[in-house]
């Protein structure tokens, strides 16, 4: 399965997944897309760059370990909770801000996007950590 | 009130604290919160009696119905004052005890814990909130009989008290629940007010078994009793304020206060007299074979449990002003008895009777505390316990035959109980200086200022009895009744009945007391003939459970992943088809309505069937698992031409991953190449298949042909992008309407994550034996055993 085809053109396909699965993540909320899809795109980018380069270079790609992204990626959707009670709302209502860019333009920052990048982080983390430790040759 | 309850709690972090500072003197400190509590309840008497009660609401989860509300009538002030003014001295008491023990604020942090529950308890009126303090009384009461935690005996004896009480918390709680939604109110002070309507309902039976299961577990009535004496692995400051003074009696408080709700039926009567007096008869004599002081007290404190229970299921405003006479003397009595018995173990090392001798020259206030405290157990004027005893008697001289057979019982008890006191006040006080481990002397200041003060209060209140009858008393024999009640007491009523049958009991106390030894040996006989209790019951049941729970995971667990999937799947087909037949709701199958297939649909069916078939056709599991591929792939693209563009995306995220983990797990566990079925295996196999797969469809089928329930969905359309700016319902349901739940998942796939690859690192200690078995449960069971 190692062929030199798959090693050239690895890296090259994992870098355009992955920009794919952060554009997935972040047009979720008006078109298909979201969190969990983009972060299983994302996983299947690092299972193919494992595969092809090895477990070693895909934990120094990642640098921090899976698991605590994932772990991160819980923390974070928690947090984003944390406006509503300043708010003095439910738990996780959604809260939407706008961030002026100049020139007139704004951007919609929102504490549902902030869960759904935990809920990314969550799925990337927790499968790339199962992949990896199983292609782990021991 | 809010205070009160709850400063326990707040006080308790800062009691280790205060103890790393003060040591063992931070008791004197810490006792300053019970005695305020005390004051306050005292100076809310007045307000009470002309009230009739003090109502108090402060919310807490609204939306469920549960409040923290207080109601404080003559019967929760009169528990409130006992347990407050009785904590206070055991505060002290505490201190002085377990003087240089290592975890002494911890014991300072539970004690006040408790106390803070036990308020609780008697002062709420939301049935959910005594349920609450109820079970808080019952964990700390774990943690304070297990406070000696490297002794076995003592976990042992804690877990047995949290598994009665507990269970017994259980049966209340069902109790309180087909209560409040019978009469459709969660608020004791209400349902109070509602008159007989409970004793009208047809559940009335129900909720009477299930609140009195709470209450006899707690107040530890005959067959319930068994935890209490084991409780006595405690130190004793505990087994006096937990185990005689304040928690055992939660149970009686819970009948008091249902009395004008439940109780005065003939089943209550029964049910109440029956156990009553059979716990104050077995409690007595076993307390009788005792040579242990602290067993001697526990059993008799069983005694008067059952004594009050009796009382309380006799009935009548008689029986009931005796019962509060006798809960108030006892209290304080054998609180003070505990306390002396501690302090005699302190000193002298020992608590054996037949090894103490002498100490009354050598501890001449602890000798004092101890025979005023036996004095009013036995009932001897002018203390309170005497007129406990008298009211008793009088109430019991009806002439009708349940009465007159609780009066028998309750003589016989009482002439026990005459006995057994001042065996535990007078045989280590006289007679020869014992044999003991330890040069006895006089306690600290500490040790004695407690079981004095309580013993002086029990004369205090019997000579002043007749203020507390038009006060106190007064208000918690009207409370308990819910009416206005007549108690007009006397210290010295004259010779009449009661008297006579006083000195009766005294009489026939002083014959046991006369040939203790006879009698112990006795009783120790009978006992032994028996052989059988329900202590030893509780462990025969335990290890039943634990056999029938160690055969069924034999049954289920072989550790075999196809024995696993198989059972999964079979239950899974029954779940399906067995209510659809039960029901009659099998699918119609009109292939006429069916619309035709487009010719692209048909081929991607076919693509589907293909897959299915190279699965069954594979001659190795990679093959199978790139196969299943195919058939999930064909699965999403319908997704997809049916309008579900999310689904039909994560469906082909999923089959891809499911490909590669499959295969990953295969080489990593070094599975056999091939997996192939032969023979029954085989036919089961594709029998449960067959099953679910054609259930599935049944189902599916069914549900296409009700009317489907819209409203959820119209919501979301009408609402996503206006509440919540997004266009894509799927993602804004996942990320916003829902966000709970989904944060529920993903903390769920974080868990299995990490649950995974701890699996992963196993290494199997016979790896040969592993690889013969399928995937990575069977590698837990391996390392594992």
């Amino acid at each position: 399965m190692n062929t030199i085809i798959l090693r050239t053109i690895a890296p090259a396909l994992t870098a355009l997944m992955i920009i794919f699965s952060l554009f997935v993540l972040l047009r979720g909320h008006n078109e298909p897309g979201g969190g969990f899809i983009g972060g299983l795109i994302a996983a299947s980018a690092m299972a193919l760059y494992g595969i092809s380069s090895g477990v070693q270079a895909v934990r120094r790609a990642l640098y921090f370990h899976p698991v605590t992204m994932g772990g991160f990626g819980v923390l974070m959707a928690a947090c984003s909770g944390i406006p509503s009670y300043i708010n003095n709302v439910p738990f996780l209502s959604g809260i939407w801000w706008k961030v002026p860019l100049g020139d007139g333009e704004y951007f919609d920052l929102s504490t549902p996007m902030i869960f759904d990048i935990g809920v990314w982080f969550v799925v990337v983390g927790a499968i790339t950590a199962i992949m990896l430790t199983l292609e782990e040759a021991d | 009130m809010l205070l009160a309850v709850l400063s326990g709690f707040i006080l308790a972090l800062f009691a280790p604290l205060l103890k790393r500072f003060l040591g063992y003197r931070a008791g004197w400190v810490l006792a300053l919160l019970p005695a305020s509590i005390f004051v306050y309840f005292l100076g809310q008497y007045d307000q009470v009696m002309s009230q009739h009660a003090i109502f108090e609401y402060h919310p807490w989860i609204p939306s469920l119905g549960l409040n923290l509300t207080f109601y404080l009538d003559g019967i929760s002030l009169l528990f409130a004052l006992l347990i407050s003014g009785i904590g206070t001295f055991i505060m002290i008491y505490s201190g002085g005890y377990l003087k240089g023990h290592v975890h002494l604020g911890r014991f300072f942090a539970f004690m006040l814990m408790f106390m803070a529950s036990m308020l609780g308890v008697v002062l709420s009126s939301n049935l959910m909130a005594i349920f609450l303090f109820w079970e808080l009384t019952s964990v700390t009461s774990f943690l304070l009989i297990g406070f000696d935690h490297l002794r076995q005996a003592s976990r042992r004896a804690a877990l047995q008290a949290l598994v009665v009480t507990g269970l017994g918390g259980l049966a209340m709680l069902a109790g309180f629940v087909i209560l409040g939604t019978s009469v459709g109110n969660f608020e004791m002070a209400d349902i109070l007010s509602f008159g007989n309507v409970v004793k009208d309902s047809e559940l009335y039976i129900p909720i009477l078994i299930l609140i009195l299961l709470g209450a006899f577990t707690k107040s530890a009535q005959f067959p319930f009793h068994f935890w209490l004496p084991n409780a006595m692995e405690a130190p004793t400051p505990v087994s006096a304020f937990l185990h005689s003074a304040t928690m055992v009696k939660a149970g009686i408080y819970l009948m008091m206060r249902t009395y004008p709700i439940l109780g005065d039926t003939i089943e209550w009567s029964l049910l109440l007299g029956i156990f009553g007096g059979f716990t104050l008869l077995a409690g007595t004599f076993i307390a009788i074979r005792q040579t242990d002081l602290k067993q001697m007290l526990a059993y008799t404190t069983m005694a008067s449990l059952g004594l009050l229970t009796m009382l309380l299921g006799a009935g009548g405003e008689g029986a009931i002003e005796g019962a509060v006479l006798y809960l108030l003397a006892h209290s304080l009595f054998k609180g003070g008895l505990f306390m002396v018995a501690g302090t005699i173990y302190h000193e002298a090392g020992t608590l054996d009777i037949t090894k103490l001798g002498g100490l009354g020259r050598k501890m001449p206030i602890t000798f004092f505390a101890a025979l005023i405290a036996a004095l009013s157990m036995g009932g001897i004027i002018p203390l309170v316990g005497f007129i406990a005893k008298e009211s008793m008697y009088h109430a019991l001289l009806h002439g009708d035959p349940l009465s007159t057979i609780l009066l028998v019982v309750a003589i016989i008890g009482n002439a026990m109980m005459f006995a057994i006191g001042f065996a535990v006040a007078l045989k280590p006080m006289m007679g020869k200086l014992g044999d003991m481990p330890k040069q006895a002397h006089e306690g600290s200041i500490m040790l004695w200022l407690g079981p004095l003060t309580l013993g002086l209060c029990g004369l205090a209140a019997g000579i002043g009895i007749a203020y507390l009858g038009h006060t106190i008393v007064h208000s918690a024999v009207s409370a308990i009744g819910n009416e206005n009640a007549e108690t007009d007491l006397h210290l010295w009523g004259g010779i009449n009945a009661p008297l006579i049958l006083s000195l009766l009991t005294m009489a026939w106390g002083g014959v046991i007391f006369y040939f203790y030894d006879k009698v112990r040996a006795f009783a120790d006989r009978v006992l032994n003939w028996i052989g059988w209790g329900p202590d030893k019951g509780f462990d025969q049941f335990l290890a039943l459970l634990l056999w029938v729970s160690q055969r069924i995971t034999d049954t289920f667990q072989t550790g075999h992943l196809k024995t696993y999937m198989r059972n999964t799947f079979i239950l899974l087909a029954l779940v399906i088809w067995v209510p659809m037949i039960a029901y009659d709701a099998l699918p119609d199958i009109d292939l006429s309505t069916l619309t035709k297939p487009t010719f692209y649909e048909a081929g991607i069916l076919l693509i589907a069937v293909l897959g299915l078939y190279a699965v069954l056709i594979a001659k190795s599991r990679l093959t199978s698992i790139v196969s299943l591929g195919i058939l999930g792939f064909a699965v999403a693209i319908l997704f997809m031409l049916f309008g579900a563009p999310d689904l039909s995306f994560t469906q082909f995220m999923v089959e891809t991953l499911t490909a590669v983990i499959l295969a990953l797990v295969m080489t990593r566990l070094k599975l056999d190449k091939n997996d192939a079925k032969y023979g029954m295996e085989a036919v089961v196999a594709t029998i449960v298949a067959i099953a679910v797969g054609s259930g599935f469809a049944a189902l599916l089928l069914r549900v296409m042909q009700t009317e489907l329930d819209m409203s959820l969905s119209d919501y979301f359309t009408k609402y996503s992008a206006a509440i919540a700016h997004g266009h894509n319902i799927v993602n804004v349901i996942l990320v916003d309407f829902r966000a709970l739940d989904t944060l529920g998942e993903i903390s769920v796939v974080m868990t299995t994550g990490v649950v995974i690859l701890a699996l992963i690192r196993l290494k199997p200690k016979n790896h040969k034996h592993a690889s013969q078995k399928s995937k990575s449960k069977s590698k837990l069971k391996e390392s594992a055993s």
